[in-house]
Formats: structure tokens, sequence, C-alpha cells
């Protein structure tokens, strides 16, 4: 086994794959610091065109949901269908909504 | 051979060259990410070197492509500077050679992006872009070694020491380039010198390096006069196309 202590750390990376959308989570590097993490983001998840920019962060700095908490946290929302805009008449000459 | 085609054929061996080394660290360099930075500038470099050899192999007319030209030629037909056949050593030495050709790459596209011939011109700009990437990844991490652990700083050095031999290859000019230049296609390498060098110390500084002391240049790799090296590497590359000739897949 490799000793985990002298791994490089983890980045998350984002890839905004056109302009106007927004950055979506491609998957992660290791990186001694941010410089080198958007370096291996460029090489490992644009090589294919598939971004015009790019976001890392160390994954150390995401706090997560707790799935043991799924249930508290999301389920209540299942049965609130009135929160989707599902009601409303779209008029007939509006295309992109 | 004329003069275009040679200096087309020069820049195309330096860059199948040089990627064919950066392309035997696929599978072996230090972390996975690092693997793909490596393959990544190889990648750059055969697509380089493809455009380059289908252009001498036109101007020369003789009916060879640029598959020809990489896998049917032998080794003193090579005119690849010595720098790129270089063995890769270890990450350090692989690192100071993509650094020191990587910077002098950049400014010879830059230049040839504005050359009167269309067809060097479109291969330089396209390129330029690429090396521009190959010159700060490799410069960030001369940087990292150099200014880095008393182990990665002692690589770096010999890195460097090893590959600085070779630097003043890359500026020499003669009938060739200078031929090339009225042809409106050739760039004086000589005249990029002194730029190269600016940007050589300016991260050599950060690396807190001290340039290599000179020593007596070794020359010869334009006239097909090559170190041992490369005939190992090129036996690799063109097994396959000697081989089965014509295979494709």
């Amino acid at each position: 086994m490799s000793d985990a202590s002298k791994e490089w750390p983890l980045w998350e990376v984002f890839v905004r794959g056109k302009g106007g959308l927004s950055h979506r989570h491609a998957g992660s590097v290791h990186a001694a610091d941010a410089t080198m993490a958007l370096e291996h983001a460029r090489d490992t998840y644009t090589r294919r065109m598939e971004g015009v920019s790019l976001w890392v962060i160390p994954s150390a700095q995401i706090t997560a949901s707790d799935p043991g908490q799924a249930d508290a946290l999301f389920a209540p929302a299942e049965d609130k269908i009135y929160r989707h805009p599902t009601f409303y008449k779209i008029p007939d000459g509006i295309t992109h909504i | 051979m004329d003069a275009l085609a040679t200096t087309a054929l020069r820049l195309g061996d330096d860059a199948l060259i040089l990627g064919q080394r950066l392309g035997e660290w696929c599978g072996r360099a230090p972390a996975l990410e690092v693997d793909l930075s490596l393959a990544n500038m190889a990648l750059d470099q055969i697509g380089q070197a493809t455009h380059f050899l289908a252009l001498a192999g036109a101007i020369e007319a003789q009916g060879r492509d640029a598959d020809a030209l990489a896998f049917h030629r032998d080794v003193m037909d090579f005119t690849n500077c010595l720098l790129v056949e270089q063995p890769n050593g270890d990450f350090a030495q692989t690192i100071a050679r993509q650094f020191l050709y990587a910077h002098y790459q950049h400014l010879l596209f830059e230049r040839m992006a504005t050359a009167r011939d269309a067809r060097f011109a479109a291969i330089a700009a396209k390129a330029v872009k690429e090396t521009a990437y190959h010159a700060t990844l490799a410069s960030d991490w001369v940087i990292r070694l150099g200014d880095g652990t008393e182990e990665s700083r002692a690589r770096m050095r010999a890195g460097l020491d090893w590959m600085w031999r070779f630097v003043d290859e890359m500026f020499v000019m003669d009938e060739t380039d200078d031929d090339a230049i009225n042809a409106g296609a050739g760039v004086d390498k000589a005249a990029l010198r002194a730029e190269w060098d600016a940007r050589i110390d300016a991260i050599l500084a950060q690396a807190t390096l001290q340039r290599p002391p000179s020593r007596r240049p070794v020359l010869g790799g334009r006239q097909g006069r090559h170190s041992e090296h490369l005939g190992h590497l090129l036996s690799d590359m063109q097994f396959l196309q000697r081989a089965y000739p014509g295979a494709t897949w």
C-alpha cells in the first residue's frame, strides 16, 4: 500500500461545456496545488473538446449531506407536486421555456 | 531535396521523435494525471509531425507520404536535432528536455505563423497554441522540482545538466535555413536565442536553479549524425511498418 499521507490531495473538477451553460461536475484529479489541479483537469477532462472553462475545488472543502438523513431531507418533497410549475397555461407563441 | 522540403522534414522529424519519446511514458508516469499530460503532449507532437512530414513529401514529390517518411527511413536520414532524441531518464530529465525544447518550438512557431508561405504558416498557427501549453506545463514542473525537495532539486539539476549540451544546435543556421527564409517559409533561428535565454532564465530564477555551465555544444542531428539513442527509438517505432509494410487498422 502506498502511504496515503504522501498522496497529492484530491480536487473536484467542474467543466463548462460551452458559453452560457453552467459548470458541471466532471470528476476529480490529484494535485499538489490549485495550479497543478487546473493543468491536470485540463489534461484529464478536456481532451475531447469537452470544455471552455474549468473550476477546481479541494474535495475536502465540499460539505456533503448525510446519506443517513436522505429521507428526512428529500422525501417530504415527493408529494408536493404543486411546487412544480405545471399548472400554468403556456401561451402558444412561447417555444423555449 | 530542396530547402523547403528539408525545412519541413526537419520540423516534422523534431516533432515525431519528441512525440515518440513522450509516448514512451504512457502507463509509466509518476501519477495517472501526469501520464495523461505527457501523452497529450506526445499526441500534439505526433499531430505536428504528420502535417510537416506530409508537407515535406508533397514538396519533394517523390511519392512519399508522412508514413513513408516516418517509418521507412533509416537513422542517418533523420534530421531532428539531438535534444529531442535524448533518453527520457527520470521524470526530471524528461521535463528538462521538454522545457528547453518547448520554449524554442513556441518561439519558432510564433514567427512561422506569419510566414509568407501559407502551408508552413497554417501548421505553425495551429501548433503555436499547443506548444504554448507545453512550455507552461514544463516550466511549472521545472519550478516545482527545482524549488522542491532536496531530491527533486538534485534530479532537476541533473536533468538540465544532461540536456544542456544539445541547446545550441537548436539555434544553428545553415544554407538550408537561409534558402527557406528567402523562399518565405523559414525563420531566423539564431535570432530567437536572446528571447529564449530570457524566458529560460526567468523560469530558472523562479526554480532557484542556476544555468548549467556552458559546455562544448554537440551538433550534427540536422545532417543525420545522431546519438546511439535514436537507432533504438526507431527500431521500436518502426517495427510494425517494417515487419508488415502498409499495415493499417
